[in-house]
Parts: C-alpha cells; sequence; structure tokens
C-alpha cells in the first residue's frame, strides 16, 4: 500500500508541471492586451511599454514561462495588475469560502444521493425508481443560476426566511480564522449565534450547489447498484437464503459504492470550477466570484491562479479518491 | 468499390439495416419519457424555425422598445407580460429558441469534430502521437471549464460567434477519449487489416472503414451533450460574457431581469424556465437514444 501510495505521489510532478504549462500557453495564446486596457484609454506608448516591462510581459515566451514557474514554485503568483494584490494572497482569501460551499454541497449529495440512487435500483420499475429518475434528470436540467434566483425569490425576497446573498453580515464580526470555514470557526469559538447566523447564509448556495451532483450520484448509484445485483454472487447469496437486508447492506452497497466513489472524485473538482455561477447570484466571496471580475477586465495572473488552483485540487482529490480505491479494492494496489 | 457491390448482397445490407432503424424505434416508443423528450425537442426546433414569424410583436426581437408598456404583468395581450423596454416577454423567450439550439448544435459539432480527429488519429497511430494528444486531453479534462471558456469568451469578445469557439474549445477532450478507445479496439479487425493490405491510405481507412463504424456512440454523446451545451452557452449569457442583448439569448435576458426582482419576477421566471425545458428536453431525449443505440447501457 505504502509503495503504490508513493507511486502515486511521485506521478503528481509531471501533471502539476503539464498543468503550469498548459494555463500559460493557453494565457498567453489569448487575443486581447491586458496592458493597454490596465494602462487606460489615455496612456501613451511609453507608459504602457513601462507597464509591460514591469510585468516583463516584454521579454521572451520561454523566459517568462521560467518566471512564472519559479514564481510559483517560490510563492510568488504573481499580482493583479489593477488591483496590484498579490494574487496569491487573494487565492488565500477566497478559497475558503469556496471549499466550505463545496464541502457542504458534496456532504449533502453524498448522504442523500447514496441511498436514493440504491433506492431507485432495489425498487427497480417502480415508483421510488420512477419519482427518483425524474426528478434526478429534472435536477440535472436545472441551471444552478435560475435555481438560485428562485431560491432567492421564494425564501428571501417573499418570505424573507434567509438572507438573500453574501457570506456573514458586515455589521457583525466573523469568528476569529481557524480553518476558514465560517460554520466550524463559529463553533470553535464556542459562538452559536455566529454558527446559526453562517449557517443561514451557507442555506440557498449550498442548496443550489448540491443539487447536480446529487442528482448525478444518484444516477450512478442506481446503475451500479442494477448492475452488481445481477452478479452472481448475489445470486448464491439470495439461494442461501440470505435476508433482502443483508444482501444490500452487507453486500451490494459496499460493491456499488467503489465506482460511485470515482464519480464523487471527479465532480467535486469540476464543483470547485462550477460554482462560478452559484457565487455570481449569491454574491458569495469565493474563487469563482474572484475569478469573474478578473475574466471581465482581463486580468491574467488572478486567473491563471485560479485555474492552476482548481486543476491542482482537482488532482489532489482524484489522488485521495485512488487510494482510497485501494483501500477497499486489493486488485487495485496490484497493478 | 466497397465490400458489398453485388445488387444482392446491398439489398440484404439495407433490409437489415432498415430492420435495425424498425427496432430501435420500437425500444425507444417503449419508454414515455423519451416520448416526452422528443416532443420537447420538436417543439423548440418548431420555434427556432418558425418562430419569428408566429410571435404576436415580431418587432421587439429587433430591439424595439416600447416605452408605454414597460413592466406589465402577464396577461392575455401579453402572456409572459413585459420587460424594462417594454418588450413581450414571451417574444423574446420564442426568439430565444434560435439562438440556443443554433449556438448548442455548433458548440456539440465543433467540439465532436475536433475531439473525433484527434482521438482518431490518436488511437490510430498510437506510440508518441497518442501519449502526447491524450496527455494534453487529460490535463485539459483537470481545468475547470467554465472558467477557461469565460476567459476565452471574455478575450474574444462579445458575440454569439465567440462564445460559440469558446465553448467548443473546451469541449473537445471527452470526444477525443471515447473516439480513441473505439478506434483502438476497431484498427485491429480484419475488415482494416484487408483495407491495409490492399494498400488504402490512413486517410481512407479511418473515413471509410472505421469512423462509420463508431459513429452511435459519437451521436449518443452528441445528444447527452446538447443540453448541456445549451447550459453552457445561457450560463456565459448570465454572466455577462457570452450574447449580448439586444440578441434575445435566455441567459442574458435572465442577467437583465435579475435587477428588477421581486417585483417584476415574470421577466426572469420565464427564460428561467425556458432553459429549464430546452435542457431537460435533451436530457431526456439522450438518455432515451442512448438506452437504443448503445448495448451496454441497456438493461
Amino acid at each position: 500500500m505504502l509503495r503504490f501510495a508513493v507511486r502515486r505521489i511521485v506521478l503528481l510532478v509531471p501533471v502539476i508541471v503539464g498543468l503550469s504549462l498548459l494555463i500559460f500557453a493557453i494565457a498567453r495564446l489569448l487575443p486581447g492586451d491586458p496592458v493597454t486596457l490596465a494602462a487606460g484609454p489615455n496612456a501613451t506608448q511609453a507608459e504602457i511599454a513601462d507597464l509591460a516591462r514591469e510585468f516583463g510581459l516584454d521579454q521572451p515566451l520561454p523566459v517568462q514561462y521560467w518566471h512564472y514557474a519559479t514564481g510559483l514554485v517560490t510563492g510568488d503568483w504573481g499580482q493583479s495588475i489593477f488591483t496590484r494584490r498579490p494574487v496569491l494572497e487573494d487565492l488565500k482569501a477566497y478559497l475558503p469560502a469556496t471549499l466550505e460551499l463545496v464541502v457542504v454541497a458534496m456532504v449533502l449529495a453524498i448522504v442523500i444521493g447514496i441511498p436514493a440512487g440504491l433506492l431507485a435500483a432495489v425498487y427497480r420499475d417502480r415508483w421510488p425508481d420512477y419519482v427518483s429518475r425524474v426528478v434526478s434528470l429534472g435536477a440535472i436540467s436545472m441551471p444552478r443560476f435560475f435555481l438560485g434566483l428562485l431560491l432567492q425569490l421564494g425564501l428571501a425576497m417573499w418570505l424573507g426566511w434567509l438572507p438573500l446573498g453574501g457570506r456573514f453580515p458586515l455589521t457583525e464580526d466573523p469568528p476569529p480564522f481557524v480553518t476558514g470555514f465560517l460554520t466550524i470557526d463559529s463553533l470553535w469559538a464556542g459562538d452559536p449565534h455566529a454558527f446559526g447566523v453562517a449557517l443561514a447564509y451557507l442555506a440557498l448556495p449550498a442548496f443550489a450547489t448540491c443539487l447536480s451532483p446529487l442528482a448525478t450520484i444518484t444516477r450512478m448509484m442506481r446503475a451500479t447498484t442494477l448492475e452488481v445485483l445481477q452478479q452472481d454472487y448475489v445470486l448464491t447469496e439470495r439461494a442461501l437464503g440470505l435476508s433482502q437486508r443483508l444482501i444490500i447492506f452487507k453486500y451490494v452497497l459496499k460493491n456499488a459504492m467503489s465506482s460511485t466513489l470515482t464519480v464523487i472524485g471527479l465532480y467535486f473538482g469540476w464543483l470547485l470550477g462550477g460554482t462560478v455561477l452559484v457565487e455570481t447570484v449569491f454574491d458569495w466571496p469565493g474563487i469563482g466570484l474572484y475569478a469573474t471580475k478578473a475574466i471581465v477586465t482581463q486580468d491574467f495572473m488572478p486567473v491563471m491562479g485560479v485555474t492552476l488552483t482548481i486543476g491542482v485540487l482537482f488532482v489532489a482529490v482524484n489522488l485521495v479518491v485512488d487510494l482510497l480505491y485501494g483501500l477497499l479494492n486489493p486488485k487495485v494496489r496490484y497493478e | 468499390m466497397s465490400a458489398s457491390a453485388t445488387p444482392d448482397a446491398r439489398a440484404s445490407a439495407v433490409a437489415a439495416r432498415r430492420q435495425n432503424w424498425r427496432r430501435a424505434a420500437y425500444r425507444f416508443q417503449q419508454s414515455w419519457l423519451s416520448i416526452v423528450g422528443l416532443a420537447i425537442v420538436v417543439l423548440l426546433f418548431v420555434a427556432a424555425v418558425a418562430g419569428p414569424s408566429l410571435v404576436p410583436y415580431p418587432a421587439d426581437i429587433a430591439g424595439g422598445i416600447n416605452t408605454a408598456t414597460r413592466f406589465e404583468a402577464p396577461s392575455i395581450a401579453h402572456l409572459f407580460g413585459t420587460n424594462e423596454l417594454g418588450q413581450d416577454v414571451f417574444t423574446l423567450v420564442i426568439a430565444g429558441a434560435r439562438i440556443s439550439l443554433l449556438s448548442g448544435v455548433a458548440v456539440v459539432v465543433l467540439g465532436a469534430l475536433a475531439g473525433t480527429i484527434v482521438g482518431a488519429l490518436a488511437g490510430y497511430y498510437g506510440g508518441w502521437t497518442d501519449e502526447i494528444l491524450m496527455r494534453i486531453a487529460d490535463l485539459k479534462l483537470t481545468l475547470p471549464s467554465l472558467i477557461l471558456a469565460m476567459a476565452v469568451a471574455a478575450a474574444l469578445g462579445a458575440g454569439l460567434v465567440n462564445t460559440i469557439i469558446a465553448i467548443a474549445l473546451t469541449w473537445w477532450p471527452g470526444y477525443a477519449r471515447l473516439v480513441r478507445g473505439e478506434v483502438i479496439a476497431k484498427k485491429e479487425e480484419l475488415f482494416v487489416q484487408v483495407a491495409q493490405a490492399l494498400g488504402a491510405g490512413t486517410g481512407r481507412i479511418l473515413r471509410r472503414h472505421i469512423l462509420p463504424n463508431i459513429v452511435s456512440p459519437i451521436i449518443v454523446k452528441m445528444s447527452l451533450d446538447m443540453g448541456f451545451a445549451i447550459l453552457t452557452v445561457a450560463s456565459l449569457g448570465f454572466i455577462g460574457i457570452g450574447v449580448k442583448p439586444p440578441t434575445p439569448e435566455w441567459g442574458s435576458l435572465l442577467s437583465i431581469a435579475r435587477n428588477y426582482m421581486p417585483d417584476y419576477w415574470w421577466t426572469a421566471m420565464f427564460p428561467g424556465l425556458a432553459i429549464f425545458l430546452a435542457v431537460f428536453g435533451f436530457n431526456l431525449l439522450g438518455d432515451g437514444l442512448r438506452d437504443v443505440l448503445d448495448p451496454r447501457a441497456r438493461r
């Protein structure tokens, strides 16, 4: 197991180098000149050239990449051409909000989706199956920005039960920083009021985020469970007279879970970039909103920073999934 | 030219194909969800083709402004109400079907085309070509596609064509992986070896002998992707990077309407429902087609 883990981790190095190269290439190949934009409409040629020199954009591409790559390693992720703030600082400030949203949404999706998919498969072609299939296909088709607007309209504007947007009221002090997750930090500080407030702000964005992974996990779980139910060992267990409950929970569930695990890993990474829309609707101060603002002003470095962060997190989460897979299934380890 | 040159063989091949089609159509009809999906998609195509000549206020599509009728609630005269410019929301939503379908089809076709070329080359040549192309595709899959598409669209500038190009650029890796796998499976088959022995070139073998045999998984993936492509176009419009007004694109209609909630909720509700319905229809249809065309998924 240790050798398997070490090999997987070493294999990450070329992937991350490749990621940085690809992101750099995309950023440089795009049309549009951020320097001219940042210098403003009245800038002279000389001022534009000065700004380009300041950001190292006048040098040949390989040199630029070398600066970029060494910067990444030493903690210099460049700075925003507009705000002049270092990108890494900004990322540290915005990433916890996105992670909190994604983690809560994923937990909700897993906790509801796995039983729902299992139920649909066990009651195949009967009403629980039909309901879960139609609802999950509908949930996948629901644009999350529209769902977000509907939730805002109904629960925040009309009923006034939950806040419209944001992460924490500006008039109150957030709990001291420990993990960056406001729900955990407020519990850590022993402040039930702050916990309630954080939860109220989190509720709508988390629900809007969780719906499509929930639907995907349900569908995946249904499909894999159906596959497992047709295996010979399930037939054997039936023939031995084991109860349905024992067969489902002890044998089928575990085997069906392992394929679903892969989907969960993929979805987690996908959600990190996919929260952009929810963050825009709910004004949630995460990296998606940060990236959107940078994209609109064609600010290279923040966009590259966000893309790389999400890429690395994606790879890391899938590594964890691979390792879990190795723990669950010994066959994988010795391949 | 081809293997089934004799009249008899050709007739039996045609008969077999017709029988396959009939069987597929029967299986498709068995699932009422697929029929609902088909109905929605047909409705969308009708709206896309004939919409502009059917709507009650065609002048609004081109950006006609009518300040006397701003923000009227839904009524008989304005089924979906009117927006901040006094335009009929029903007219705009129907006109939006053409934009959404056109861009969805364009994204999926461009993505499938690029992905098929990359995947076919990687699968057929193998070795270094395969390594390099597939590693790029893998890396592409780890990057957040929505953010990438947004960045490319912003750099290219607003507009329908640029939005389509930006999304298609992030769309090909899935097809590349699919086609590569299918090509690898097919290239060792006897009919390919025969073609090689007869001296057919690589391009001819891929086009005439391999691609026709792997077309059905590609079609299934395209139909499953259509809904998601429409959703992505609408997302870019919603963020304000994609199609700009006065083009009546559903996402950008929604993004403007957002500023007028909750009082004028109908300006947001109907474009949003249109996006949902379109995506839902294509997803239902895609699911149905997959069950029919992909024997592995059939249970």
